[in-house]
């Protein structure tokens, strides 16, 4: 599982920044969203992999025996995945309140902010 | 002693929820906003008291000791980090009560400073690197919508950039804390501090420092990695733009000061290499860039990237003199930096435009805003004995101590470009005459429209100045408390200790 998990990763990554580098807001918007799920792959697969050993301390020992899975990582991942959400939705409400304003689906488009004035 | 510490973080919290509470209720939102905002910078200047006194407080959350639980810090880097993000909030906040209007308002500008003022001050005290990634995000949300606040064309297209390559940092601050905890097996920075040592490959070391430094890079606006801050920041109302340059890329340039002192200490050619050459570029590209502008406020914020150009400097000569030169440097900058802002939102007011081309005669019609904004802009450029010259001569004589006479040389002339974009605004904006082809009856339409000075506006730009001013003629006791700080974060262990208890 361990030896497969890296190559998935970096095919998330490379499709994540595949779809950024395209014009239109949809594209971009799931490019970020499947780029973080390679960031929380990433932060789950980098800190070990330990399977069929849940974290429990076993009746009558006093402490974890090993192998047990390490349970920060899951955790970890549980937030990112929470707030990366959260993030996702404002982003999606975003372009969409952005796509009606400034009535393009070209990124190339949004430039008007970058111009000098002359 | 840690609920001291507690404070500065609930009551700005308190204050953001309560004002949600009177949502469209913009009066009693203005109160709520200003009570817990004098009432946090009050509990940050008891927090520096304390600070002062114990060295490093430190707040186990919810009990649970070092390496397990949260750990809060405050040591003198932070606390002076938070007492100014309180001063700035306020000062902020008093200018938009006369300036912002009425729709943003209503739609949560106050919760949303109160929640950003609450996040940036969180980063500032958080002493586990997964807990700040959850501050970063929280500030980057609250920045997201104050940003797109009120939907404007240029808004929404500023705001989509700076989403997107904010989301992107996100990702790589994720990746790098990953990699990080593979590598040392804990969140918590003194833990990571005291086991980084005995990993084996310095090679992973380095790569974990430059995941951080691509995220941090991004949120403090670095070269190449800053083009969301030239698209994004002159796009909202004034008093939204001050606060984002007053708080946000500082918390990435914190960031960068408290990973590279207290984790990345290992030798590496490579991180020193790729310190310098950032610090020396983003000076002079940020310089550059802002000259090139004809907009009041996008020379200011394209000068924002050049000024952290100098913040990583200090860094990358890493002596303590630099690192004093470093928190000088801060606490100049973001005063002058937000006055600055303020100031283009009030000439903006009295003349209704931004454009350098349209402004002229503000010297002959309003003298005083002309010497409070000289001040500002002279102290930016480094003009003795204003405070941007001793936080320019602290950094330039600690690179000629440590021989970084290419550090040197690019600072030198970047100050002197400073000082080229800083006349061109006073020339076009406060001495030339007003220009000709104003029309009689085009004045009659914009004085409607023109806001005018009243005193919510003015008052925080007196007391900034004269506070930035302060900061020139009491150098030496600022410059002798930097140099505490910069010996606290040269000498991590007592950080470690503190955090961690003294068994360890």
């Amino acid at each position: 599982m361990e030896d497969v998990l890296p190559f998935l990763i970096g095919g998330l990554y490379a499709g994540g920044v595949y779809l950024v580098l395209h014009k239109s807001f949809v594209k971009l918007i799931i490019g970020l969203i499947i780029l973080g799920y390679a960031s929380n792959l990433m932060l789950f697969t980098i800190s070990r992999i330990t399977r069929g050993a849940p974290p429990l301390v076993p009746e009558g020992a006093e402490a974890l025996v090993e192998p047990y899975a390490d349970p920060l990582p899951q955790a970890l991942v549980l937030t990112a995945i929470v707030i990366g959400f959260g993030i996702q939705a404002f982003a999606i409400v975003l372009i969409k309140v952005g796509y009606r304003i400034v009535a393009t689906d070209n990124l190339d488009d949004l430039n008007t902010t970058d111009r000098l004035d002359d | 002693m840690e609920n001291e510490l507690l404070l500065v973080l609930l009551i700005p919290l308190l204050g953001g929820i309560f004002s949600l509470f009177f949502w469209m209720d913009v009066k009693r939102q203005k109160v709520v906003f200003l009570i817990s905002t004098i009432a946090m910078t009050l509990a940050a200047i008891n927090l520096m008291r304390s600070v002062l006194e114990n060295e490093v407080i430190t707040l186990q959350s919810g009990g649970w000791d070092a390496p397990f639980g949260i750990s809060l810090v405050a040591d003198y880097l932070s606390t002076f980090m938070v007492l100014l993000t309180g001063i700035m909030g306020l000062a902020v906040g008093i200018y938009s009560l006369g300036d912002m209007d009425r729709a943003r308002m209503r739609f949560g500008f106050f919760p949303l400073m109160s929640f950003l003022l609450f996040s940036v001050s969180g980063a500032f005290l958080s002493g586990d690197i997964f807990n700040l990634y959850v501050w970063f995000e929280i500030m980057l949300i609250s920045s997201f919508v104050l940003m797109a606040l009120g939907n404007t064309k240029a808004q929404l297209e500023g705001a989509i950039k700076y989403v997107t390559l904010n989301i992107m940092a996100s990702i790589f601050f994720l990746a790098g804390i990953g990699v990080l905890y593979g590598l040392t097996g804990t969140l918590n920075m003194a833990d990571i501090a005291l086991r980084i040592n005995s990993v084996p490959d310095e090679g992973l070391i380095t790569l974990a420092a430059v995941f951080f430094f691509i995220a941090f890079g991004v949120k403090s606006a670095v070269f190449p990695l800053f083009s969301w801050l030239p698209a994004s920041y002159h796009t909202p109302p004034v008093a939204i733009t001050a606060i984002f340059a007053a708080l946000l890329t500082k918390v990435g340039v914190y960031a960068f000061i408290r990973f590279f002192t207290l984790i990345f200490t290992h030798e590496s050619l490579f991180l020193d290499n790729l310190l310098i050459f950032t610090a020396a570029t983003t000076m002079f590209i940020g310089v550059l860039g802002a000259a090139a502008q004809m907009e009041f406020r996008k020379i200011l914020s394209v000068h924002i990237i050049s000024q952290i150009g100098y913040l990583i400097m200090g860094l990358a000569i890493g002596t303590k003199l630099a690192i004093t030169g470093v928190v000088y440097f801060i606490i100049h900058i973001v005063f002058v930096k937000t006055n600055l802002f303020l100031i283009s939102g009030i000439v903006n007011r009295l003349k209704g435009s931004y454009e350098l081309k349209k402004l002229g005669g503000v010297y002959h019609t309003y003298p005083f805003l002309a010497l409070l904004f000289v001040i500002s802009a002279f102290s930016l450029a480094g003009f003795p004995p204003l405070s941007g010259f001793w936080a320019k001569f602290a950094l330039v004589k600690a690179g000629l101590v440590s021989d970084a006479y290419f550090l040197v040389l690019v600072a030198l002339a970047t100050g002197f470009l400073t000082l080229y974009s800083m006349s061109k605004i006073w020339n076009e904006v406060f001495w030339k005459k007003k220009p000709e082809d104003e029309t009689n009856l085009e004045v009659e339409t914009l004085k409607k429209e023109r806001a005018g000075i009243n005193r919510q506006v003015l008052l925080p730009v007196v007391a900034i100045t004269v506070m930035s001013v302060g900061v020139a003629i009491w150098a030496e006791p600022i410059f002798y408390f930097a140099e505490m700080t910069a010996e606290q974060l040269l000498n991590p262990e007592i950080y470690i200790v503190n955090v961690l208890g003294v068994a360890q």
